[in-house]
């Protein structure tokens, strides 16, 4: 018997009433797609939960066609006052419906509906409520006086936080006045129409926002379209790749925020017990589909072994299973396809010769399910440290000084996160600096905040979301900054002549041809 | 009897010293009229490898070094090049032709923008950096960083100021550089490198290379250790093949630019070459 039995405590889905069948949501209307409707399902169970439309080619084209008409008659001319209302209406409209989305997103994606009630949703309420704040002050943004919208931004967002990767997504783009066309994962694309009925609630003008329901093919058409202006893609770097690739030379703006391999690091100063929570948030929090995961522990050596007894000990008191009890800590995971890239990666990771370890726990017959696991004897070589495998898999390797522990954590394609724990201010400090990557935690672990911009270096992407450099990447500067041209003959140490805002409008160099 | 002139040969920069091409070509530069001005080194993939390679090198020094320091070498930068004002206006003359007073100006804003450069390097943290009110006992910070090594097709209708203006804002964040010079001026790029290698910019932070863009920039743009590629003089290029390469590695990509606006001084190209890091650290309730 593991730790301590609770009788189960499920939530009631009574609040959740679903239909049988959804459309797609262009215009400001739900509509039949094109494709062929598909299901989706609970992943804990393998239940259907309803039937999706699938958008096509033709619907895309609608979808585009909608956001672009809306950009140019309603929503770019606007007030930034009356955008921002919009979006603190939508954030409210969250707030009021909060529990019927948490349970929805527990059943579309497998997460224990403890993270969906206490982080997946008041996040997206505190996402809207952010940017909506943002949308009258724009000329704050850090682009100088007038900044300028882009136009259509086609989102493509990623099944692991349906609805918060909705809300990064949509929320600074409205904000900075911009119109969308958002593209759901195919395995949860539940919630993002439930938010459409939210939309439809806070009278928002009709194709502002556009939601198609469907295949990663139909997301391909979508930011290949040319009516788009912007791109924003949240998945996984092989899929961020072939996006950015079909773009190139259509100046669309683009950014990406890909996988990671995120370094934990542990001194043997650190508090203990906080940093074994830490690293059980790190890699267990949302099944470990998390592309900033801590996926990779960096003990130093002197306290591995003890490290290692005390974090399987709190490993076992988690419980897996039921993701709508609230007593669940581990969910299910999100797919067939997603349990067995896990699987394929810690079958490797054993033939490599590292050393596997799992609590006892039950798993579910039904559904999808991969206990928590962690490594340890992990090479810097093997692919289970080296590649993302975005499941409850841990591995462990060892360092003996800081600048050991920096060149391991820096030693991989990716950066989007880090964490350090060690009590000593100065050395976490230094060792911020030094390790490349986008958010760095320390004494602390997949911390999210609106202010707080987010995303990575090197091959996880670039741009931000959140804070006012999230916003920055839905806006560019006037016309008046960008056209800056040198005056000839300027005389000599005339430095102001090489201030950007003295000089006057010219030509602008970014008109785009489709326009 | 007139005395005879002590031509100058033109080589590249790489890593801080002047070699010649390793492949051993050189391309004739030529006057507007036709008139032979000099062998330029002709840079193969090779040199280009070698100039990534010591740009990495240089990286981890040029970004820790002090912001405060950074600008200080820029500047210096700055001075050397005001004290061969009359060099850069020959060359200039030489190589674009037209008069003096053009080539002058060209000079004068070149330095003028790269001192405006200079003095961002303690001001660009401060500007695009900030605090972040999180709702949560932590403190919160944002700072841009340099995001590595940056591949720069410098403007190709200008010979000093389009290049002054591509490498400054990559520059002065701590980014290093390798750039590829215009194609049919390239003797200033050359000349600038010997006010930059006299200007305690250590060795490798700037890297130039003379020769045909066509020929290195695919190498630069798929090349993994470069972070980002700055395309703004690859107009006459089959530019979408470049960023289509630079895909494989996930870089970031400015595009061509072309008219009076072609890189005008802004925030904006600072901005480009760098990265925002978060730091969360934990406060203790008390």
């Amino acid at each position: 018997m593991s730790f301590l039995e609770y009788a189960p405590a499920p939530e009631s889905t009574s609040i959740l009433r679903l239909q049988d069948q959804y459309g797609l949501f262009i215009d400001g209307e739900f509509v039949e797609g094109g494709g062929t409707p598909f299901d989706t399902i609970a992943p804990s169970t393998g239940k259907k939960l309803a039937t999706m439309s699938c958008a096509d080619g033709h619907d895309v084209e609608r979808a585009v066609t909608a956001a672009r008409r809306a950009y140019d008659t309603t929503w770019s001319k606007l007030s930034g006052r009356d955008r921002g209302k919009y979006l603190f209406r939508i954030a409210r409209l969250v707030q009021e419906r909060g529990r019927e989305l948490a349970v929805a997103e527990s059943l579309d994606n497998g997460k224990p509906i403890k993270e969906t009630r206490d982080f997946d949703i008041p996040t997206v309420a505190a996402w809207f409520f952010y940017y909506a704040g943002w949308a009258d002050k724009l000329e704050h943004a850090g682009l100088g006086p007038n900044p300028r919208s882009l136009g259509v931004a086609a989102q493509v967002i990623p099944w692991n936080f349906p609805l918060m990767m909705l809300a990064w997504k949509i929320a600074p783009a409205l904000a900075a006045g911009n119109t969308v066309v958002l593209k759901p994962a195919s395995t949860t694309p539940l919630t993002a129409i439930l938010f459409a009925e939210i939309l439809q609630q806070a009278d928002l003008p009709r194709g502002v926002v556009n939601i198609l329901t469907g295949p990663g093919s139909m997301g391909g058409q979508l930011v290949a379209h040319p009516g788009v202006d912007k791109v924003a893609f949240t998945g996984s770097t092989g899929v961020g790749q072939t996006i950015a690739r079909s773009i190139a030379g259509q100046r669309k703006r683009l950014t990406l925020e890909l996988g990671g391999k995120g370094a934990n690091l542990v001194f043997d100063d650190a508090p203990i017990d906080q940093a074994i929570e830490g690293v059980v948030n790190g890699i267990f929090f949302n099944q470990g589909q998390v592309c900033c995961a801590g996926s990779r522990l960096l003990v130093q050596e002197s306290i591995h072994d003890e490290f290692v007894d005390r974090l399987k000990a709190r490993m076992q008191t988690l419980r897996v299973g039921d993701p709508l009890d609230k007593n669940t800590d581990v969910g299910a995971i999100n797919s067939a396809a997603q349990l067995a890239t896990i699987a394929e990666l810690a079958d490797a990771g054993e033939a490599e010769g590292a050393e596997k370890w799992s609590p006892d726990c039950v798993l579910p017959s039904e559904g999808f399910w991969y206990a928590p696991t962690i490594f340890t004897n992990v090479q810097t070589s093997h692919r289970i440290a080296r590649e993302e495998v975005f499941g409850p898999v841990l591995s462990i390797l060892t360092f003996r000084t800081p600048a050991e522990a920096i060149a391991k954590a820096n030693n991989t394609p990716y950066g989007l996160s880090a964490g350090i724990w060690s009590d000593k201010g100065s050395r976490v400090l230094a060792l911020a600096d030094q390790l490349r990557a986008g958010v760095v935690w320390a004494n602390t672990f997949n911390k999210f905040d609106p202010t707080s911009p987010f995303g990575g270096y090197k091959e996880s992407g670039y741009g931000r979301e959140g804070g006012r450099q999230g916003i920055g990447a839905y806006l560019q500067a006037s016309e008046a900054q960008q056209s800056t041209s040198t005056p000839r003959g300027a005389s000599r140490r005339s430095i102001t002549a090489a201030t950007p805002a003295a000089l006057p409008a010219k030509t602008s160099s970014r008109k785009k041809a489709a326009k | 009897m007139n005395r005879l002139a002590v031509p100058k040969t033109y080589k590249l920069f790489i890593g801080g010293a002047f070699p010649r091409s390793e492949s051993g070509r050189s391309y004739v530069v030529q006057s507007p009229k036709g008139r032979f001005l000099a062998n330029s080194s002709l840079a193969s993939r090779k040199d280009a490898r070698d100039a990534v390679r010591a740009a990495r090198a240089a990286f981890g020094g040029w970004a820790g070094a002090s912001a405060y320091n950074r600008g200080q070498v820029l500047y210096r930068v700055a001075e050397v090049l005001d004290g061969r004002h009359g060099q850069f206006v020959d060359e200039i003359v030489a190589q674009e032709g037209g008069s003096r007073a053009a080539a002058a100006a060209q000079v004068d804003e070149a330095i003028d923008r790269w001192v405006w450069y200079a003095g961002w390097a303690d001001k660009f943290a401060q500007v695009a950096g900030n605090a972040n009110p999180v709702a949560g006992p932590y403190f919160n910070i944002s700072v841009p960083e340099p995001t590595g090594v940056v591949a720069i097709i410098a403007p190709q209708d200008s010979s000093l100021l389009g290049l002054v203006s591509a490498i400054a804002p990559a520059l002065v964040t701590g980014n290093t550089v390798v750039v590829i010079a215009s194609e049919r001026f390239p003797l200033s790029a050359i000349s600038l490198a010997e006010a930059v290698a006299t200007s305690d910019l250590p060795g490798g932070v700037l890297n130039v290379l003379t020769g045909s863009p066509a020929e290195i920039a695919p190498w630069l743009a798929s090349h993994a250790d470069v972070n980002a590629l700055d395309l703004v003089g690859a107009g006459e290029l089959d530019w979408i093949a470049l960023e289509t390469a630079a895909v494989g590695t996930v870089k970031r990509v400015r595009w061509p630019e072309t008219g009076a606006a072609a890189v005008a001084p802004s925030l904006e190209r600072i901005r480009a070459f760098t990265e925002t890091k978060t730091v969360w650290h934990t406060k203790s309730m008390i």
